[in-house]
């Protein structure tokens, strides 16, 4: 029991502390793929540090939202990372406290409050930027509920920790269409959410055509600080639901002993690292889509996961 | 884990390549590029040469092999040098296509053939030579015929619809590979010898409408003209 609830405090602590450098390697790998140098991997940490030593200058016309959004975005991806599978693939303290539809929703909860204080700013490009999110966000919700039912049919249980066991049954589960389509789906998914290049570029600095970053513009000192690191936290948990919930169960600990637990560590860094390596390959060969070319590519990861609905319900 | 050879691992490819066919079907449908398409249906072929090679060792068909050869010499290298041959200016151009539906509206219809599909070939699970490969192979392709049918209707372009009818093809093999896997020799030879002579009385067709009219948007050729 004690020793469950240490294993999950271990998990939050490994997404609290890692989540900055994954990030931070990302963006050094894809300076690289463009033939630059790029900063430090460990940059986002200096920005997180950066932020925090510094003043934080708030709007007279905002209202409480602003000021309470970045405490959110930073709180929620902590949240779930007691819920999912990190670290270990038997159930932790926590796991039962809620399933991926939790997930779901304590993500909407602090995506809704982001957009309600870029709103609350009254600057013009928070708006543009909240109501384009909002367009990615609506489009992007059927595609996530139908990945719920689909897991939910397959695995039958919408517990993290239930699903990933579901997938290692036999090879035919594993590469079957529904399996293998559930995936793509939910990485396209990803992509919007994220905003990472066929939909939204993340290291644009043109705020007419910004549609993530732009909620973010007024922020400064401790609210930005919190934003970066929530937003990164949100990004390795992302990672961490596709690989380990989706993908693969492989690499996790297995055993209830402290050292297989810090043996997990560098094992689901370096499966995060691989993903990495493909979203680094898929934002270089990709460009952004224009605004209203989106719905075509959320449409299709719509069909792409009905059809690895039907594939499931059918038995193929 | 069972061993690279073994039945379990063989299913599991054939698995992955049917998931794969029916993902890069759906993208024919979706895309806008004219090259992408040609790309899209050269790793379609791969696809089902892959396909085609796992049902052949899983049910000791020296047959399909021969198919998988075939496939990879016809598809991959002949059908796209024939058409480079004949319309290279049109495909090579870097053009979007037209088509008749907005994209969404036919990602949606092709759901719905999708299911279709689906729901059809459970009433003809009864021909089954290799169950376990038919049950995978046997849904995907008509799901993919019926993709590569609806390509042909809402594109407006020639080449597109080349495309489409190719992707057709494609699929009927997918389905057959896991339904009559001992097929005799004859049979694919003449789909060997078929399929780029179609392909290349497309082209010339296509190259002479490109000739007369300076364009290959067949779908703009609604009325009959005399001279």
């Amino acid at each position: 029991m004690a020793r469950s609830l240490f294993f999950n405090l271990i998990q939050v602590a490994v997404v609290l502390f890692l989540s900055p450098l994954l990030e931070g390697i990302l963006a050094r790998l894809e300076e690289m793929v463009q033939s630059k140098h790029g900063p430090s991997i460990f940059q986002v940490y200096r920005d997180i540090w950066k932020f925090l030593q510094k003043d934080e200058i708030v709007s007279s016309h905002s209202s409480w939202v602003f000021r309470a959004a970045p405490y959110f975005a930073f709180v929620m991806p902590v949240f779930v990372t007691l819920l999912i599978p990190v670290l270990t693939d038997y159930p932790l303290f926590f796991a039962f406290m809620g399933d991926m539809l939790a997930v779901g929703f304590l993500f909407a909860l602090s995506g809704a409050l982001i957009t309600f204080a870029a709103v609350d700013t009254t600057n013009p490009y928070g708006s543009i930027g909240a109501s384009r999110s909002r367009m990615v966000s609506f489009l992007a919700e059927p595609v996530f509920m139908m990945v719920f039912f689909t897991v939910s049919f397959v695995a039958g249980s919408t517990i993290p920790y239930i699903v990933q066991k579901s997938w290692a049954f036999s090879s035919q589960i594993f590469w079957g269409p529904s399996h293998i389509l559930v995936v793509i789906a939910f990485l396209m998914l990803f992509l919007a959410d994220e905003n990472r290049i066929p939909v939204d570029n993340p290291h644009g600095n043109f705020e007419l055509a910004m549609i993530g970053k732009s909620k973010y513009l007024e922020y400064s000192g401790r609210g930005a600080a919190l934003i970066k690191w929530g937003g990164a936290m949100k990004f390795m948990v992302l990672c961490i639901v596709f690989c380990n919930v989706l993908v693969t169960p492989w690499g996790l600990a297995t055993g209830k002993t402290l050292g297989g637990v810090l043996l997990a560590i560098p094992l689901i860094f370096a499966k995060l690292l691989l993903f990495l390596l493909l979203l680094v390959a898929i934002e270089s060969n990709l460009s952004k889509l224009r605004l209203f070319r989106i719905d075509e590519f959320l449409g299709a990861s719509f069909v792409v996961c009905v059809m690895a609905m039907v594939a499931s319900l059918m038995g193929i | 884990m069972a061993g690279f050879g073994s039945t379990q691992t063989l299913i599991g490819l054939d698995a992955l390549a049917s998931a794969l066919f029916l993902l890069v079907s759906l993208a024919i449908v979706a895309t806008r590029q004219m090259l992408a398409t040609l790309r899209l249906f050269v790793i379609e072929s791969l696809l089902l040469a892959v396909s085609a090679t796992a049902i052949g060792i899983g049910t000791h068909s020296i047959h399909l092999l021969i198919v998988a050869g075939i496939v990879v010499v016809t598809k991959v290298i002949a059908v796209p040098w024939v058409l480079k041959f004949t319309v290279g200016g049109e495909i090579y151009g870097r053009r979007e296509i037209d088509q008749a539906l907005t994209i969404p509206t036919s990602l949606v219809l092709s759901a719905g053939l999708i299911f279709f599909g689906f729901f059809v070939s459970e009433r003809l699970f009864f021909m089954v030579s290799a169950p376990e490969f038919t049950l995978l192979n046997l849904p995907v392709g008509i799901a993919c015929l019926l993709l590569g049918m609806f390509t042909v209707t809402v594109r407006r372009e020639a080449i597109a619809q080349l495309v489409g009818l190719l992707v057709m093809e494609n699929a009927v093999f997918f389905a057959g590979a896991a339904i009559a896997s001992h097929l005799p020799t004859l049979a694919e030879i003449a789909a060997a010898v078929d399929l780029p002579i179609m392909t290349l009385v497309f082209g010339l067709l296509i190259r002479q409408i490109h000739r007369k009219l300076g364009t290959t948007r067949v779908g703009e050729l609604s009325a009959l003209g005399e001279r």
